[in-house]
């Protein structure tokens, strides 16, 4: 079902963003349009960390979840080395997203969509076990992850919308980690962490990276961010019309 | 399984109502593991789309295809086949062959679905005896393991659906409509009328069952966050037509239609 787009892919990236530009209209504000971003372009090579820059607002966020499907993109492209293929993700059909998703595309984002009543470590394990590997192999797995970011065994088998947001974090770091797909978007995982599980966190990073993964992060926190950023994309240095995305 | 043809084709779908359209210009395809929520408010007309797939409404425009799975003639290795159906020139003979072994279909009112005063057992049992099994200990026990696999506790396994309560009830009909390996399920609003906790646990249930059993799903709601929490894409109605459709979290997050942006926005945040 994937198709190749004549190929204009960097041959050493997962991950090409070439004048991407996108706007919202609030049909509910009298049909506002806000343009956030205009000819965004970078790569982001295999086993590299590049990194977002640019003040809150500056539309960050926005670019991860036009990468991710989530939000739409207006022009430009957004290619993705999707197994044997290239697939463009501004065109790409729903279906064809879903299996980047499975297969390319990691995403951890800031907060935790929890499932009500799924425990913790099913939580972590069920990327495993959607790609068909055993539930008990899948758990123990999971159970690894969760000890190396000191998520107590006691936790395991609860929902983890009843624990804190730092809890929460780092389950939703496990499960992004627990697979390893060639793309990685981290959208701030380290925000609400203390000094110690931003070290092992800052230790997955790097042996996904050595592994060969590229990622794409937005880091809060200026320590991590030294830790393991290759290179920053500013991306208020494309965004439009500053006076009237402010608003 | 064949992988290049979806199961469900919709091709410019409408059903008129006199000389009004209750729904018009429906085009999806739908997969294995999918599932595709319609949301719209009342009199949008999602239970129109909904009982025209289900062969409940005509199709008095456009095309519906069907992927069907046939046992093959004998010598043959792989034992099935796929064969390609026109929904609109199916006999009532085939639907019936379909009802029976290879679609569901979820009612809002359990009353609906479930015969209320045979007992949960029986009502799971029903439908592998019109599958032809016989065996009275092997469908009891089928229809345990299926009653135990919705979280039925088993020593309500002889008591009637009308003593059940609402969630309990949803429940039965959701085993009722999986015992016999169905393909495509339909199911409309199947957790309105619920207390929320209830719900979700409801939710959870069909959200596993479906990726479980790699089954087609076509779920009618009003609740954008029951389509949130279980479904791949999206079509939202409006006057009869669809007006925005996708991705789930992309039609919930990025919502172009005005619409669609005035639903969104008018979620309650839980």
């Amino acid at each position: 079902m994937s198709y190749n787009v004549n190929n204009d892919l960097p041959e050493n990236a997962v991950l090409s963003v070439q004048n991407v530009g996108k706007t919202f209209t609030l049909h509910l504000q009298e049909s506002q349009r806000l343009p956030v971003l205009h000819g965004l372009t970078f790569d982001v090579p295999r086993g590299a960390c590049i990194v977002l820059g640019g003040e809150s607002g500056a539309g960050k966020s926005t670019v991860m979840k036009m990468i991710y499907g989530s939000y739409g993109t207006d022009s430009g492209r957004i290619l993705l080395r999707h197994q044997e293929t290239v697939m463009d993700l501004v065109t790409a059909q729903p279906r064809q997203v879903l299996a980047a998703r499975r297969e390319t595309l990691g995403y951890v984002s800031q907060f935790l969509r929890a499932v009500p009543r799924v425990p913790a470590l099913d939580v972590v394990a069920e990327p495993l076990i959607e790609r068909g590997i055993s539930r008990e192999t899948a758990r123990e797995r999971a159970g690894e992850l969760l000890t190396r970011l000191s998520i107590s065994t006691r936790l395991w088998k609860l929902p983890p919308a009843t624990f804190s947001g730092g809890e929460q974090q780092r389950v939703n770091i496990a499960r992004g980690f627990i697979i390893e797909r060639p793309l990685l978007l981290l959208d701030e995982p380290t925000a609400s962490l203390d000094a110690r599980n931003r070290g092992v966190v800052i230790e997955l990073i790097r042996e996904s990276l050595g592994r060969g993964t590229g990622m794409l992060a937005i880091f809060h926190d200026a320590d991590v961010r030294e830790a393991v950023a290759d290179m920053t994309v500013d991306v208020q240095s494309f965004t439009p019309a500053r006076e009237q995305a402010a608003a | 399984m064949n992988n290049e043809t979806p199961l469900l084709s919709v091709t410019g779908a409408g059903h008129r109502y006199g000389d009004r359209f209750g729904c018009r210009d429906v085009n999806f395809d739908l997969w294995p593991g999918e599932v595709l929520a319609v949301v719209g408010e009342s009199g949008s007309g999602k239970s129109t789309l909904l009982g025209m797939l289900s062969q409940r409404l005509t199709l008095d425009e456009g095309s519906i295809s069907y992927l069907t799975t046939r046992e093959s003639s004998a010598g043959r290795e792989d034992g099935t086949e796929f064969e390609l159906l026109d929904l609109a020139t199916l006999s009532e003979r085939e639907v019936r062959r379909l009802w029976r072994t290879e679609w569901g279909f979820v009612h809002q009112n359990a009353a609906e679905g479930l015969r209320m005063h045979v007992s949960a057992g029986g009502n799971v049992g029903e439908p592998l005896m019109a599958n032809g099994w016989r065996n009275y200990s092997k469908i009891r026990s089928e229809a345990e393991m299926w009653l135990r696999r919705v979280e039925i506790p088993s020593d309500r396994i002889d008591d009637a659906p009308a003593t059940f309560s609402g969630g309990m009830r949803q429940r039965v009909q959701i085993a009722r409509n999986l015992v016999f390996g169905p393909r495509l399920v339909f199911m409309d609003e199947p957790t309105s009328g619920l207390d929320v906790s209830v719900q979700a646990r409801l939710l959870d249930l069909i959200r596993q069952l479906v990726a479980e059993l790699g089954l087609a799903v076509v779920i009618v709601t009003h609740d954008l966050a029951v389509a949130r929490l279980i479904s791949h894409r999206t079509l939202v109605m409006k006057d009869g037509a669809v007006i925005e459709s996708g991705l789930t979290d992309r039609v919930l997050d990025d919502p172009q239609a005005p619409y669609t942006q005035l639903l969104v926005s008018s979620i309650l945040q839980g």
